[in-house]
């Protein structure tokens, strides 16, 4: 099994060779240094993709609510206005700077930072395919649980920081709202963790298949009510409508991030976007099946076997580029799901909010977490499809 | 690569740093591009037109703090319960799941007393609803 993106390309016939020249030429073992640049260069990858990808969410955040509200939309820069977010982001970078008088300059400087660091750093476990995970830690969803509240902590210090009303109300708002949704998300993500029996983000997707009905959101009745109450609570954790209430512009003018103008702001719109992109990667990767392909073209030998002809080292790296096209096809579709909620539902209020996370989602992923507790054990695990299939075929067998 | 080595969290460190990098890089490389004239009232805090009366760090509502509170309850539980759920599809295999299920029901009915507890004390409603004193109503209709 690959641990990290650097064990699975170590497999390239050209790395053995690579690492000894290196050592040759420094004259002591290279191999640490070697897996730092190949991490390095992947994570610059990875890090310059899902910037681009969050610039493209900000497009097609404001196309598809255009389309959504018969507009137009942005169509001037480029074909179709798509790259619209290049010249918003230019034009963030001339914008002037504003700090506040009254404000915390390093936490204001901090704020920004924790955002984008949390963010950037849960990209780490997200399986984006089966050899190009970037670590596939041991604990990888605690892990993301973790380093994810990181945007919390930025999302309050930004309304702390800058000694507005506007902002300090924002921010307390998303601190409550944010720490409150963590416990039904939490408790949704443990019902997966019971049936798989590991914390490991690849172990959890393979052991779904790649056909609708091998999901766990179809496991069995409780993680389908899960799959639910995980993305409600995604929504709230990553302050989407209709729980936007931390920058609920019509109450709080731009909420926690009032104050902030230019590159500053820009940075908190970019990590709300990407944010979004790595929580539907994850709730793909927890109930849909993540990168799996139908009937296992994903690992390459069954292309291998089709073509002989085909050296089997490209066979599993084609079987990648499926499996990475079948992961980005399902986080895609949850995508569009957030933007189009955005643009459909009305904001909710605070106390209604609470009113929803408390009294409603968390007995729910209670209920759920002990529901799959019970079906794992009587059931030894198997599906709900599994054991339909089981009685109809004794229920056939008891005619002859 | 075995699981012990610490290689494994090395993305971890890189991905931080990359983010790092990106903020502090955008903002000095912005310095040269932008305009810089601050005055006072471009510096004072937005309230909409208004002129801003005292500091945004003042006390605020208490209901935030009850939230926190219950939050962290339900957190550790949560925390507390990721090793059994962890290692109960193994318990299950060999049979034990029984014994392993009724702890796990054991401490997740403590959490539901608690939701409970929380619940009829009124912590979980934003705005709390308090019982008015029934001498204050009476001595009200005299």
């Amino acid at each position: 099994m690959n641990e990290t993106v650097v064990s699975y390309l170590s497999q390239a016939p050209g790395y053995a060779l690579l690492v000894e020249k290196l050592s040759e030429f420094f004259g002591f073992d290279a191999e640490g240094f070697v897996t730092f640049l190949i991490f390095a260069l992947v994570c610059f990858v990875v890090v310059n993709v899902m910037s681009a990808i969050g610039g493209l969410g900000t497009y097609a955040e404001r196309k598809i609510s255009a389309d959504l509200q018969m507009r137009q939309g942005p169509n001037r820069v480029g074909p179709f206005g798509i790259l619209q977010f290049l010249a918003d982001g230019v034009k963030m970078l001339g914008k002037e700077d504003i700090l506040p008088a009254q404000a915390d300059r390093f936490l204001f400087l901090i704020a920004p930072l924790m955002c984008m660091v949390g963010v950037f750093a849960s990209l780490a476990v997200v399986p984006f395919s089966s050899g190009l995970t970037l670590t596939n830690l041991n604990i990888g969803v605690f892990y993301l649980i973790g380093v994810s509240s990181l945007v919390g902590v930025g999302i309050f210090l930004g309304g702390y920081a800058a000694n507005s009303k506007w902002s300090m109300l924002g921010g307390m708002r998303g601190a409550s709202q944010i720490i409150s949704y963590e416990v039904p998300v939490t408790l949704s993500i443990l019902a997966i963790v019971l049936m798989t029996g590991s914390l490991s983000f690849n172990v959890i997707t393979d052991a779904q298949g790649g056909l609708p009905h091998q999901w766990y959101i179809f496991h069995n009745p409780f993680t389908f009510i899960a799959f639910f109450v995980l993305f409600i609570g995604a929504l709230a954790e990553t302050n989407r409508a209709p729980f936007d209430l931390p920058e609920a512009e019509s109450e709080l003018v731009s909420g926690y991030h009032t104050e902030f103008s230019g590159m500053r702001f820009a940075f908190f719109a970019l990590a709300e976007y990407v944010e979004v992109f790595v929580v539907c990667g994850v709730v793909a990767a927890l109930f849909l099946g993540g990168y799996k392909v139908p009937f296992d073209l994903g690992n390459g030998e069954l292309i291998a076997k089709t073509f002989p002809a085909i050296h089997p080292m490209l066979a599993k790296q084609i079987g990648n580029v499926l499996q990475l096209k079948a992961f980005i096809l399902k986080t895609l579709a949850l995508y569009y799901v957030v933007i189009w909620i955005r643009w459909t539902l009305p904001r909710l209020r605070v106390d209604s909010l609470m009113v929803l996370c408390w009294k409603y989602l968390t007995p729910i992923a209670l209920f759920n977490l002990v529901g799959c507790a019970v079906w794992l054990w009587a059931f030894e695990g198997k599906s709900m499809w599994a054991m339909i299939f089981k009685s109809g075929v004794a229920a056939a067998g008891g005619h002859h | 690569m075995s699981s012990h080595n610490l290689d494994v969290y090395m993305p971890v460190l890189i991905l931080m740093a990359f983010a790092a990098i990106m903020v502090l890089g955008a903002l000095l490389v912005g310095k040269l591009v932008r305009p810089q004239n601050p005055t006072e009232l471009k510096n004072a805090p937005y309230e909409c037109g208004e002129a801003p009366i005292g500091s945004a760090w003042s006390n605020f509502n208490v209901r935030f703090y009850v939230v926190a509170l219950v939050f962290i309850i339900f957190d550790v539980e949560g925390a507390l319960m990721f090793p059994v759920a962890t290692v109960f599809k193994k318990f299950v295999e060999i049979g034990e799941g029984g014994a392993i299920l009724g702890t796990f029901l054991i401490f997740v009915s403590v959490l539901v007393l608690g939701i409970v507890y929380c619940w009829k004390k009124g912590d979980l409603d934003w705005v709390k609803s308090y019982q008015v004193d029934t001498d204050y109503n009476e001595e009200k209709d005299k």
